[in-house]
Formats: C-alpha cells, structure tokens, sequence
C-alpha cells in the first residue's frame, strides 16, 4: 500500500515536472497587433469648404509643484545618457501654460466614420523615458515604438478596452508595431525595468485630438460644423469638459484651466 | 547529513520568499516580459551586465526559484532512497509537486500580466511550499527521531521522557497555525491588489478603531489587521500554555520564544511598512517574516503532536514498524530507532 502510494505521489511530481517542461519556449517575444484596421469603412464626406476650427489654451491656476529629479541609479546606462531628469506630470510654462493635457472630441460627432491613417505615430524609448509623454492615435493606426537607448526596455500597455500588452526590447534600435482595436482615453504605457518610465496614448476612432505643448496651446481642425462636447485630459488633474458650437468655416476659442489641489 | 540538507532547502525557501517580496515590492513583476526564457535569452545564460532595474529582482528571483526547485529534487530523491518512513518520502515528493507547480504559476502569472487570483496563488502556495520544507527538515532531525527523549548523559528534567501528548496545546497549536496561514493569504491579497496603503495609518485606521469609510481595498487591508490582533492573540494563548505547562521541555519552549519574537518584529515591520510608505526592503522582510512566523507555529504544533505521530506510523506503518523493532537492516543504517515515526 505504502509503495503504491510513494509511486502514485511520485508519478504526480513527475507529471508536473513533464508539464513544466512542455510549457518551455512560450517565450512572448513578438507582439500581435490587436487589430489591423486596414479595413476600415470610408469616411463620411465632410465638405472641406464648411470645415471650422477649435483652439485654445490649457491654463493652470496656482503654484505649480516643480519637477522632481528622477533617481535613476538602478541602471547606470541611464544615469549616464539622462543624469538631468526630471518628472514629467505636470508641466507648466510661463503664465500658467500647462503642457501634456490631451484635448480630444468627446463627443458630437454622430455616427461619423474615419479611416485609420497608415502613416505611423512614434513614440521612443530615448534616454530612459518615453517621447512623447502624451501622445493621440487613432483606432487601427499603426504605432511605431522604438528602443533608442543601448539597455532593455519592456512596453507594457495596460488597456483595459484593448488588449494589454507586454513586449521586451532588450537591444537599441529595436523597432515595434501595435495598433488598437477600439477608442479608449486613456491607455497608461509603463517599463517594468525602469520604474519612472511612464506615457499615456489616448486613442480615438476621429482625428479630432491634440496635446498640448509646453505653451499649452492646442488646436482642432477641420471639424465639421456642430456642437461638440470638448475635453481636456491631464493625468493627474483629471479631465474637463466643454461644450462648443461651430458653424461653417468658424473658430472658437476655448479655454481649460486646471486649478492645484 | 539528510538533515542538514533539508536545512538547507527550507532556508533556500526562506530567501525565495524574501526574493519573492522584492518583486512585488519593487514593481519588477514584468519587467521581464517572456518566460521561461529571459529577454530571449535562455535563463542561465542572460548576461550579468543586463541585470538593470527591475530585471535585477525579476530574474534573481528566477535564479533562485530554479536553484530551490533543483535543491528540492535532490531531497525528493535522497529521502526516496534513504528513508524508511513513507510519510516523509511523501513530503519529499509533495514538495517536488509544490515547487513545479510553483515555477508553473509564477510563469503564467507573467505571461496573463500578473492576474490577482494567480498571483495570490503563487504567493500562498510558497508558504505551503515552505512548510513541507521545514516539515522535511523537522522530521528527519535528531531531535524528532528521538521523540525529543533526553539521552544518557544529557541533562534536564525530561530525562527519558517524550513530548507529553498535551490535547489542549494540539488544539490551540494546530488553530494558531491555521490561523497565521489565513492571515498570509489575507495579506497576499492585500498585497497584490494594491491595498497596502489603504488605511494610511497606524494603529488606528483613520483616526478610528473602525475605519469610518469603506471599499474593498480598505476592507481587505482592515482584515489584515484584524488578523494580525488574532494571531496575536492565538500565538500568546499558544505561547502562554507551553510556558505556564511545558516550560522545561526544550523542544516547546525554544519555538513558543521564538515565536513570539517574530511576532513582535512582524508587528513592527507591518507598521513600518504603513507609515513609511512601503519601503520595499521592510515591505518584503514583513513578507519573510511572517513565513517564518507561520513555519515556527507549524514547529511548535508539530512538535506538540509528536507523540501522535508515533501512534499513527505505528497503525498504519506495521510493517517498517516490525522490521524496525526487530533491528532490520535499513534502519539500522540510517540510525532510526525502534517504531520512531
């Protein structure tokens, strides 16, 4: 009885170990793109004529925290090729200027279908942080990430709506494509090996997004005329909405101003 | 020789563990994106030089789990041939079991992006892996085959005497450990779903005994408190019988102190790790900690069923059990005396 038993335990553990090594090669080293979006259907005619813009500026009002300096001796590639850095959360210009808020159509484009474009968005892996910060793209365009530093880096996009994502890229100058397969603002990027690397991709089915440079300005363009629902984005002060009329051929100005807490 | 071996691998397991904890500590769970292989590379030959950043802990990590795992095969198969009780060859091949499915888990939790229920398992199933080790260790000590029965020359008033079968400790004893392990899998889940801050302070959970607002993460890090005041409550009731009843029998008393030092450093690592915003390297001595709270419990409790055990190998062991009093062979090589379970 006793031998029995000491085999049938034994053929457990051997059972496992088998599986164990069955489960060898699953190496994720290549990273699918969600969706192609090459077929995406035609976009609606929007008459070019009739086209109408919104821009403005996103303002921060009170004393803005000061970048921190970024501690980055856990890899000395980085502490060489980017000693001076510093978070990058909230960046705010002269006069309050806020930089990195995403601005996008929330809302009020109706039923409007827009071809994904085939010109990719970059972002780059460059002195151990991401370039840019904040970045838009749109659903089924491809996204060209890049290792520029000569140390591993690993892409983990952490979707909800789309599917999340974890890639390695252990040599410079390796290059990746992902696309999304569905609108989601916004889609955290992080590097598991450098623990300060953070970005965030707002993805959209329109081309209606911008981000805000270190002015804080931004402009829409070619908006269609309507009323939409406009937002403002930023990662830590969370978003803004407004709503904003436009008839054909006009401008408005709209103006965001985040406050500190 | 066997013994110290076994040593060996439940302190390895120790350092796994505390290995473990730096991962999630550091947030270095994915920072190696593949599995089993490493950037690529195969395990063992991923160079040095790119052990950066989170790599560091992720892959030391994995160096470490493979060295327990290989350590552990060796023991499965020492006592598979050397020893003569089959409870404890089956630990060994328990252990084996563990420690594969423990490799499994920690790869698919890489692979799946660190899902909590796998993750949570992994976690817990370190601790049971743990256990069997220290089990192991236990059973083929000295200490253990003697039935802690002093021999000629040694001193002490236990003299000839084997551990007392004392129901009462076996009860609180056998409930202290089941309780500590409950309270392990309450703090892997507070740890893995991001609920260690939850309460920002201590000892009280903002500014109340009873925190005043309520989510899930802040009712998983307040049941982790609530476990640790039971616990210590188990443990001093376990602790207070062995010193108030079996003060003179070495093998109680040494782990009963030893056990309640890891318990007041385990209170005290939690509290650190709360209000020093989670330094990782207190974070992941809590997480070590607390194995070695759980383990010292399980000695003690163990220990305090010693005598049982003899009855039980003699109930189902007849066999070894006759060849073994009737000076066979293989006992008497490997120094097992009599119906010793």
């Amino acid at each position: 009885m006793s031998r029995l038993s000491d085999r049938l335990s034994c053929a457990v553990a051997c059972a496992a170990a088998m599986l164990l090594i069955s489960c060898g090669g699953g190496a994720n080293e290549s990273t699918a793109p969600a969706s192609s979006g090459a077929t995406a259907p035609a976009a609606a005619p929007i008459d070019p004529e009739t086209t109408g813009n919104v821009s403005g500026k996103v303002t921060f009002e009170g004393t803005p925290p000061a970048p921190q300096p970024i501690k980055l001796s856990s890899d000395p590639y980085c502490e060489t090729a980017n000693s001076g850095l510093t978070t990058e959360t909230q960046i705010v210009g002269a006069n309050g200027a806020m930089g990195n808020v995403f601005v996008y159509v929330k809302d009020g484009l109706g039923d409007r279908k827009f071809a994904a474009p085939s010109e990719p968005v970059m972002l780059d892996q460059k002195g151990c942080h991401y370039t840019p910060h904040v970045i838009g793209i749109q659903v089924g365009q491809p996204m060209q990430i890049t290792n520029s530093d000569n140390t591993l880096h690993n892409v983990h996009g952490l979707a909800k709506a789309n599917k999340e994502f974890n890639a390695g890229q252990p040599i410079q100058g390796m290059k990746m494509t992902h696309t999304f397969s569905t609108t989601e603002v916004m889609v955290p990027f992080k590097c598991d090996v450098h623990s300060w690397m953070n970005a965030w991709v707002g993805v959209l089915e329109h081309p209606y997004y911008s981000v805000t440079g270190p002015d804080g300005t931004f402009s829409l363009k070619g908006l269609p005329p309507g009323t939409y629902t406009i937002e403002a984005w930023h990662e830590k002060l969370g978003t803004q909405t407004q709503m904003v009329t436009i008839g054909a051929k006009e401008t408005k100005d709209v103006a965001f101003t985040f406050k500190g807490a | 020789m066997l013994w110290l071996f076994a040593a060996l691998v439940a302190a390895s397991t120790a350092v796994l563990i505390f290995a473990g904890g730096l991962v999630t500590s550091t947030g270095s769970g994915l920072s190696v994106p593949d599995w089993p292989n490493t950037y690529g590379w195969f395990m063992f030959a991923f160079p040095m030089s790119k052990m950066v950043g989170g790599i560091f802990y992720e892959h030391t990590h994995r160096l470490i789990a493979s060295t327990v795992g290989f350590l552990i095969v060796v023991l499965a198969v020492w006592l598979g041939r050397t020893e003569p009780r089959p409870w404890v060859r089956r630990l060994g091949y328990l252990a084996l079991g563990a420690v594969t499915l423990q490799g499994i888990l920690g790869g698919i939790t890489v692979l799946w992006y660190l899902p909590d229920a796998i993750s949570i398992a992994h976690a817990s199933l370190a601790q049971i892996l743990f256990c069997l080790t220290v089990t192991i260790a236990l059973a083929t000590s000295t200490g253990w085959r003697r039935a802690y029965a002093k021999q000629k020359g040694e001193g002490g008033r236990g003299k000839g005497e084997e551990t007392p079968d004392d129901r009462m400790l076996q009860h609180i004893a056998i409930a202290t450990t089941a309780v500590i392990y409950l309270q392990i899998l309450i703090g892997a889940t507070m740890r893995h779903t991001g609920a260690g801050l939850a309460i920002p302070d201590f000892p009280l959970s903002f500014g109340h005994v009873i925190p005043p607002y309520w989510d899930s993460k802040i009712a998983i890090h307040f049941a982790h408190r609530v476990g640790a005041a039971t616990v210590t409550v188990l443990i001093g009731a376990t602790t207070g019988h062995v010193f108030f009843h079996h003060a003179r029998r070495a093998e109680l008393r040494r782990p009963a102190i030893l056990l309640l030092g890891l318990l007041v450093l385990q209170i005290t690592l939690g509290a650190i790790t709360v209000l020093g915003n989670k330094p990782f390297i207190i974070n992941s001595l809590h997480v070590v900690n607390g194995a070695l709270v759980l383990v010292t419990s399980l000695v003690l409790t163990l220990r305090a069923h010693r005598s049982r055990f003899a009855h039980v190998a003699r109930a189902f062991l007849p066999d070894e059990a006759r060849r073994a009093q009737s000076g066979d062979v293989r006992d008497a090589t490997t120094g097992y005396g009599g119906a010793r379970a």
